[in-house]
Parts: structure tokens; C-alpha cells; sequence
């Protein structure tokens, strides 16, 4: 529409010698130059490098080109496979939990409740106060001896077991903290989708006499599912490259129980394995690509046929 | 007001659920920040029993200055340098992909599917840590805000284009038409007539990017290491090792870096909200 318009006016008599020579346009190219430069310099060239760098033994200063034997190393140490595995349960845990929360939470607080605003409040908060505050705190929470956690269990009767120094839990744990924190972004999604969901659905449903159940189901759910997608993409993303977090309340430990790629990129960068850390990178890239991809390509198209 | 008020319409079934979410709320998230504000004004030896309890003696003032008086006056220097990092970043990130986000939305070309796959990636594509290192150690910016300052530009600049790109969309095009016909140039009918109208989707990345770079702890201790460059986050980290027992100073300082996302929280909460719905649904 707009388009046409432009066109319409520029094959005015006055105007047409002047646009057979270059159509004028007021969108100049070059107001992508400073954004290319930064995010080209910065990001894409770093991106494409580390293919290189990753099959090479690197100092920095020089490299030398070993196949790759860094991928070989990466897949032959125990501790570094269970980084890998860990960064995959990890993201599944906390993007489940978040969808199935965030939803939970979001329909209570869309509904008519007491002290909505604050619950609405504290609920998001966590998202704005720094991961590694957030670590350090509950660090000292989930101290087996001391720790309120499991003081307030054992005042239940509960013998709460070492969150963080149990190899079992370790990784749990953290993954229960990132939901604690992150579960107000999923909630904030779930509202919004639910809040543009017509009335008149959820009146007709009504006048029918649907349970709530039924309407939830019937109603709610599916036409919530472009949060769903939102939800789930973004929490894994988030929840492969997490580092933060794990880095604040365990460094991977104990022993090496909850390492994931992240952590253990950082640790070969500081023992001066560039090439290898540099592999960790690569494979997560790869993790991240093969499946958000094709899992957004997959719920996306989902959406259309609804 | 909500639709889904409709969904739980049994209105005596609302008030026990009101009890126990108020309930839960106050365990699951009241109770970890009372615990760090009472740790933070208790003195060394109650602070280290980690209980709940209430302090024996207020220390309010006292670990106030202790927490910032610590290695030099570290904590000083780096809130410094954490607004210096912040507001030089977001600003950069507004003024970048604002012009980048308003011609894409406008300008119609075959760059443009490219140009959308390069965004995206930015979102997805986690940044190789080292190499980037690397190409910053060749332009001598290793080691320097100005270098951090880029970095977080670049990573943050995805997410900024998709929100503007999207809300130059409701602009009428009309608007560039007449500042073009009254004589504008490109770079006037951006700056002078579509920057300012962009003011609600500047506010909202402002507030969302400048709490995320303000919170950053992994760009600063791969790019900006060293103690003199600490950054807020940092000096987090480093009190950790060395206040191991001292928890009342610890959390003083967790404390004292959670004022500004808070002040951004109590200022802005609505347009926060706002804000992250739209670009994360968009995203």
C-alpha cells in the first residue's frame, strides 16, 4: 500500500528523469554500517575463527593445525562427556519446569485472586538481581549443616540430604535455583499470551458450561501455545550456554559432577588450552543449533496448522 | 479485568487459594531476601551461624563502610566502572539499532532475508569466548572498557534490532514521506522525526539492557580481568574467596549491588513487563 504510493508519486512527469538515474530513497544503506562493523568485527568473524581455531593446539600467538584431536579429547575425557551431558539435562530440566510453572503460575495470576500485584511483583523480581548474587545466597541456603533450607526441614522432620555437595543433587540443585530465578520471565510470557486470549471464547465456554478443567484445557492451553514456543526456545537457549549460575554455587564440583560446556570452557581457557575451549565452543554451537532449530522449525509449523 | 478471571469463576474457591499462594510466596521468595538483608546488618560472629534470626546489633552503618571501604575502596571503583560499562553500552545499543532496526522495517531489498538471518543468529549462536580474544588483542582493545563496551554492544544488538525493527512497523510511512518532501535528508528525518517517536521501545531497552549489562559477570571476566577493572559482579566474586566467613560483609555487598536493578524495578515495573512480552513473543 504505502509502497505503491511511493512508486505512484515518483512516476510523476516532474519526477521521472530524476528516477531513471537512482530512485531516491530516505532508508540509506549505510545506517547499518556501525551495527554491521561492531556485530561483524565482534561476533561473526569471532564465529567463523573459532571453526579454525578449534582443530588447531593454539597459544594465541601461534597455532598449529591438529585435526581434530581436540573434538577426540573433548569426547574421550570422562569429565568433559559429562559436561556435555550435563548441559542437556540441565536445559531440559529448567525449560520443562519453566513451561510447566510458568503456566501454572500465569493462570493464577490471571485469575481473581488476592494480592495479585504482588504476587505478580515477586514472582518477576528474581529476573532483575544478579545471577551470581543470587548464587552466592542460596550457596549459604542450601548448606547441608547450617542452611535454612534444610533447617526448615528437619524442623518438618525432613533429614534434607547435601544439595551441593552431593554429586546426586549438585546439578539439580542448581538447575532448581535457575527455575527459582528465571520462572518469572515464563510467567511474564504466559500472562501476556493468556491476557489476548478473546473473551467471548472463554464466555461462550461458559454459557456451554464447561469446568474450569475443560476450558483450561480446551481453551487456554492451545491458544497459549505461541507463549509455549516462546517459553521453551528461549529457555534453552538460556539454559545451554548457562555458566553463571553454576559457576557462582558449585564451579562444576563436586568433583567434576556438575560441570557443563560453559564451565568447562572457561576452565580449559584458564589453563591455557585455547584450542580445546575453543572446541567446547564449537560443540556447543552445535548443541545449540541442532536443537533449537529444528524444535522451533517443528513447533512453528505446528502453529500454522492449529 | 483478565480473561481468565472467567476460568476460575467459583468465588468462594479464590480466597484459600489467595492464602496459600500469599503463603508459598513469602517461603519461596520473601525468605531468601530477608535473609540476605538481616545477614547484611548482623555483626561477623551472628552472621556466621547463618540462622534466622533477628541481630543481636544493627551493624547497618558499620558493614556499610567496612564492605566499602575493602581492597582500596574496590567496591567504589567498581560501581564506577559498572555505570561507566553500562550507560556507554546501552546507549550505543539504542542509537545502533535503532538505524539498523528502522531500515530494515522500511527498506525493501534482497538483503533483507540475510540480514533477518544474521539477527537471529545473534540470539542463538553462542559467542566463541576465545577467538573473540583474540581479534580484540589485535586491535589492542583486550583488557579495556572501551573493548568491554563493544563486546556487550554487539552481543546485545540482536535483541534491540528485533524490538525496534518491530515497532517501526506501527509508524506510519506517511511520516517519512512528508519529512521527505519538506526537505529532510536521511539522517534528519531519522534522528528529527522517527528517533523520538520510538521513545516507549527506547525505554523499555534501556531498562531491560541496562540491567542485564549491569549484571553481567561473564563478559567482564573473560574480556576485562584484573582487579583494577572490576565491575561490579566481579567484586562479588573476589569478596567470596576472601570474606568466606565474613558473611555479613558478603551479603552487604550483594545488597548494595542489587540497589539500581532494584530502583529500575520499582520505576519501571510496568514498562519492563510491557517491554520483555513484546520482544520475547516477537523473538
Amino acid at each position: 500500500m504505502t509502497l505503491t504510493s511511493i512508486r505512484t508519486r515518483a512516476e510523476t512527469p516532474a519526477a521521472t528523469r530524476a528516477s531513471a538515474a537512482k530512485v531516491y530513497t530516505p532508508y540509506s544503506g549505510w545506517f547499518y554500517l556501525p551495527s554491521a562493523i561492531i556485530y561483524g568485527v565482534l561476533f561473526i568473524v569471532p564465529t567463523f575463527a573459532s571453526l579454525y581455531f578449534s582443530l588447531t593446539r593454539w597459544s594465541l600467538f601461534e597455532s598449529k593445525f591438529i585435526g581434530l584431536e581436540n573434538f577426540k579429547l573433548f569426547f574421550s575425557e570422562p569429565q568433559l562427556v559429562k559436561g556435555f551431558t550435563n548441559t542437556l539435562i540441565f536445559a531440559v530440566v529448567t525449560s520443562g519446569s519453566k513451561v510447566v510453572l510458568g503456566l501454572l503460575l500465569a493462570v493464577l495470576l490471571t485469575s481473581q485472586i488476592v494480592a495479585r500485584g504482588y504476587l505478580r511483583s515477586v514472582v518477576f523480581f528474581p529476573v532483575l538481581v544478579s545471577t551470581i548474587g543470587v548464587g552466592i545466597t542460596f550457596t549459604v541456603l542450601m548448606n547441608p549443616d547450617h542452611g535454612l533450607i534444610n533447617g526448615g526441614l528437619s524442623a518438618l522432620g525432613i533429614d534434607g540430604p547435601g544439595w551441593l555437595t552431593d554429586p546426586k543433587y549438585a546439578l539439580l540443585s542448581v538447575a532448581a535455583v535457575d527455575i527459582w530465578k528465571g520462572v518469572g520471565l515464563a510467567t511474564l510470557i504466559y500472562i501476556a499470551g493468556i491476557v489476548s486470549i478473546p473473551r467471548e471464547y472463554l464466555e461462550a465456554a461458559r454459557v456451554d458450561g464447561a469446568s474450569s478443567w475443560e476450558t483450561f484445557r480446551r481453551i487456554v492451553l492451545p491458544l497459549s501455545r505461541p507463549a509455549t514456543v516462546t517459553v521453551i526456545i528461549l529457555s534453552l537457549i538460556g539454559g545451554l550456554r548457562s555458566f553463571e549460575l553454576i559457576w557462582a554455587m558449585t564451579r562444576g564440583g563436586p568433583g567434576f559432577t556438575s560441570d557443563v560446556i560453559a564451565s568447562v570452557i572457561y576452565k580449559q581457557y584458564q589453563a591455557g588450552f585455547y584450542g580445546l575451549s575453543t572446541a567446547g565452543n564449537v560443540v556447543l554451537f552445535i548443541a545449540v543449533t541442532a536443537i533449537v532449530l529444528p524444535l522451533s522449525y517443528f513447533l512453528n509449523r505446528k502453529e500454522v496448522d492449529l | 479485568m483478565s480473561t481468565a478471571e472467567l476460568v476460575n469463576h467459583k468465588p468462594g474457591r479464590n480466597y484459600l487459594l489467595s492464602a496459600v499462594a500469599i503463603v508459598v510466596s513469602i517461603v519461596v521468595f520473601i525468605i531468601p531476601f530477608a535473609f540476605i538483608v538481616l545477614t547484611a546488618v548482623k555483626d561477623r560472629q551472628q552472621a556466621a551461624s547463618l540462622d534466622f534470626s533477628w541481630p543481636h546489633q544493627l551493624r547497618i552503618v558499620q558493614n556499610f563502610v567496612e564492605v566499602v571501604k575493602a581492597r582500596d575502596y574496590m567496591l567504589v571503583i567498581a560501581f564506577i566502572n559498572s555505570t561507566i560499562l553500562t550507560v556507554a553500552s546501552v546507549a550505543g545499543m539504542v542509537v545502533l539499532a535503532a538505524m539498523a532496526g528502522f531500515v530494515l522495517q522500511r527498506r525493501r531489498s534482497r538483503w533483507n532475508g540475510f540480514i533477518n538471518f544474521l539477527v537471529l543468529s545473534g540470539l542463538i549462536i553462542p559467542p566463541a569466548v576465545v577467538p573473540t580474544i583474540w581479534v580484540l588483542q589485535k586491535f589492542g582493545l583486550f583488557k579495556t572498557m572501551p573493548g568491554l563496551i563493544l563486546i556487550e554492544i554487539a552481543f546485545g544488538l540482536s535483541f534491540c534490532v528485533l524490538l525496534f525493527r518491530a515497532f517501526v512497523a506501527t509508524i506510519p510511512r506517511e511520516l517519512d514521506e512528508a519529512a521527505t518532501i519538506d526537505g529532510a535528508g536521511p539522517l534528519r528525518l531519522f534522528f528529527g522525526v522517527i528517533f523520538p517517536l520510538l521513545r516507549s521501545v527506547i525505554v523499555t531497552v534501556v531498562v531491560v539492557q541496562s540491567v542485564a549489562v549491569f549484571n553481567d559477570f561473564t563478559n567482564p571476566l573473560y574480556f576485562l580481568p584484573g582487579d583494577q577493572n572490576a565491575t561490579v559482579q566481579l567484586t562479588l566474586y573476589n569478596f567470596q574467596s576472601q570474606f568466606s566467613t565474613q558473611y555479613n560483609l558478603l551479603f552487604m555487598n550483594i545488597l548494595l549491588i542489587t540497589i539500581p536493578p532494584l530502583i529500575m524495578f520499582l520505576f519501571f515495573n510496568r514498562q519492563i513487563v510491557a517491554g520483555m512480552t513484546s520482544g520475547a513473543i516477537k523473538g
